[in-house]
């Protein structure tokens, strides 16, 4: 069952001159997949991840995710959908620096919506805990290290257990013994809880690893590996 | 739910930027108060001018206009052309029906007929100029509120005392006069009275204070050696003075004689105070616009320097409307604390100048509370607050959180 398809996606950019960045883009994405997209810089990856996420809405072709069209959705709808099912985790982790980890963690159940705030309160504790972060909870996010902002990070990204987790160079900030942490929690979630993974990375260790790399260059998919 | 994370937010943003903030309740308070205080101001002000023309005008005079005569004409032609004022008395005819018919409107308080006469009053081999006014004291005292500037005996002697007179304390004390004093008075009839004195008033306006007298109504009318039908004027008040224009239009078609209401009768003074309102009205919005712009700034600023927390919370699936919630609410907190401690402000204010003595015929600060001026800057303040809070929410919901991540 495939959670993510995408077909014959082309997206140019126009500035400075016109050029085409995403070329004829075909594949699908399987639920509990974990998947690594690579290739040197400039070759369109991480505008692919964006264009996945939602969050670019300029391409041309199609994709759905969960059975759901979703190009040429408005961006009040496309909100509501990354909201549900969809994680992100980016190279740096990107988290509000006034508000403790919890409420870090707390804030996409809360627009969400779907449960109290006690009940959420008791879920974002323990996915902190899950990522061994619960003493750091109230804790200011800029008062932590690298490696532990990305796990509130990614404990954000997993609040409202998504379908979807994309990362955006999710290790690429971060040292061998954190990478690996962050690897296993991946792997973990993928293998265990059967979330999907999409993360674009530069680390050939880390794709090595994955399920399955797709292997990207000038904008057109070289290998779709596995 | 989602409302409340958005308000959350915008909480923790405004405590996160408590100097800014605090700069900017600072400013709204400033705005708000003075806006208030100035109003109010100018809202005493035309109390204080209206309550001292009100001393000694009727909001509606009704009069005999002076008549131009018309060209003698024969089958269409003009005969003799020479217009003049034709030589007629200024008389009211029938003031009893008249008077009656004035008090059918609903809208009419009181209503008596007046008759003034030019005087001299007489002080040995000098003499003083002036007018004494002829009219029934109740009613009298009714519009002018005499009773309240007496300085010396009272108004009811003049109703028991046919021979009464109260003088101005102007010319009591130019002649040396006290209540119980004689007075010879000399109208432009040749005709020569001696009045008792039975009170003094003071009105503060010295040049009314310096030449008025009130008499009984009769005693006018023997000055001018007219009968008691003899009336040159009827004065009317209605309950809002401002509605005095319109209702003198009716009473002019309603009589067939000239109503004037006391705008029209004192209009280079009316257009003085319409100017000095549209100043202050004008420097006071300016005042609270201005304080606004601190609030759009700190936005603008809050906007640009969370820049990156408004991706990531799009990435996360807020919309275009949660991000303008976030600081709108943030503006309003901002409004709202600011409008608050303005009218703390403004009150103390008001409260303050309301004992601040300034002397003439003011007195203390014609200010006081007015509950229009605090509402109107209540609902002012907090859509200016809102319209600067919304432009900057706006450009923060437009942006977009790809162009952030790939930087």
């Amino acid at each position: 069952m495939s959670v993510l398809e995408v077909q014959h996606i082309e997206k140019y950019f126009y500035d400075p001159v016109e050029f085409k960045v995403l070329d004829d883009i075909v594949f699908d994405v399987k639920k509990g997949e974990f998947l690594t997209l690579i290739g040197k810089s400039g070759s369109g990856k991480s505008t692919l991840l964006y264009v996945l996420s939602t969050m670019d809405t300029d391409y041309k072709g199609k994709l759905t995710i969960d059975g759901e069209f979703v190009s040429g959705y408005d961006q009040n709808r496309l909100a509501a959908i990354r909201n549900e099912k969809i994680g992100f985790i980016f190279q740096f982790h990107y988290l509000l620096g006034d508000f403790s980890c919890l409420r870090n963690v707390m804030i996409p159940a809360m627009r969400l919506g779907k449960f109290s705030k006690e009940e959420i309160e008791e879920k974002a504790m323990q996915k902190l805990r899950m990522l061994g972060l619960e003493d750091q909870a109230l804790k200011p996010a800029s008062k932590l290290s690298g490696g532990q902002q990305q796990r509130v990070a990614i404990a954000r990204a997993l609040i409202n257990d998504p379908l979807i987790i994309m990362g955006d160079e999710p290790t690429g900030n971060l040292d061998s013994k954190n990478t690996q942490i962050v690897f296993e929690i991946l792997q973990e979630l993928a293998h265990e809880k059967g979330q999907t993974i999409i993360a674009v990375t530069h680390d050939n260790d880390f794709a090595k690893a994955s399920d399955r790399t797709i292997e990207m260059m000038d904008g057109r998919i070289i290998s779709l590996g596995k | 739910m989602a409302i409340r994370i958005n308000r959350d937010i915008a909480l923790t943003y405004f405590l996160s930027g408590r100097k800014m903030t605090t700069v900017a309740i600072l400013g709204v308070l400033l705005g708000i108060s003075i806006f208030i205080f100035m109003n109010s101001l100018s809202k005493g002000f035309d109390r204080q001018s209206s309550e001292s023309f009100f001393k000694t005008t009727a909001h509606i005079r009704i009069y005999k206009d002076d008549v131009l005569s018309k060209p003698l004409s024969q089958d269409g032609f003009s005969l003799i052309i020479n217009p003049k004022v034709v030589p007629a008395k200024n008389t009211i005819e029938n003031p009893d029906n008249l008077i009656s018919l004035v008090k059918q409107n609903p809208e009419v308080t009181v209503v008596f007929p007046q008759v003034a006469s030019p005087v001299f009053y007489n002080n040995g081999q000098s003499q003083i100029t002036g007018t004494t006014i002829g009219m029934p004291p109740a009613e009298g005292n009714k519009m002018y509120h005499i009773e309240s500037f007496m300085v010396q005996g009272s108004l009811a002697a003049l109703e028991t005392n046919q021979n009464g007179i109260l003088v101005g304390s102007g010319i009591a004390s130019k002649m040396n006069l006290n209540t119980g004093d004689n007075i010879s008075i000399t109208s432009s009839k040749g005709v020569n009275l001696n009045l008792k004195v039975v009170g003094i008033f003071q009105t503060n306006n010295s040049k009314e204070d310096k030449t008025k007298s009130y008499v009984n109504l009769n005693i006018a009318q023997q000055l001018l050696k007219e009968g008691s039908s003899y009336i040159t004027d009827i004065n009317v008040n209605v309950n809002d003075p401002n509605d005095a224009p319109a209702l003198a239009k009716e009473f002019t078609s309603l009589t067939g004689y000239k109503a004037e209401d006391w705008i029209a009768a004192n209009e280079s003074y009316m257009a003085a105070s319409r100017m000095r309102k549209i100043v202050i009205t004008f420097i006071s919005l300016t005042l609270l616009i201005v304080s606004c712009f601190g609030i759009y700034n700190i936005l603008n600023m809050t906007v640009t320097q969370k820049i990156n927390d408004i991706a990531i919370l799009k990435a996360m699936g807020f919309n275009g409307k949660d991000v303008i919630r976030i600081f709108v609410y943030q503006a309003i907190t901002i409004g709202t604390i600011g409008v608050a401690l303005g009218i703390v402000l403004a009150i103390i204010l008001v409260n303050l100048l309301k004992h601040v003595y300034i002397g003439g015929d003011i007195g203390y600060f014609p200010i006081r509370f007015e509950p229009v001026v605090f509402l109107r800057g209540i609902g002012i303040g907090l859509f200016v607050t809102f319209l600067a809070g919304y432009i900057p929410a706006k450009k923060a919901a437009k942006v977009d959180p790809v162009s952030i991540f790939r930087k």
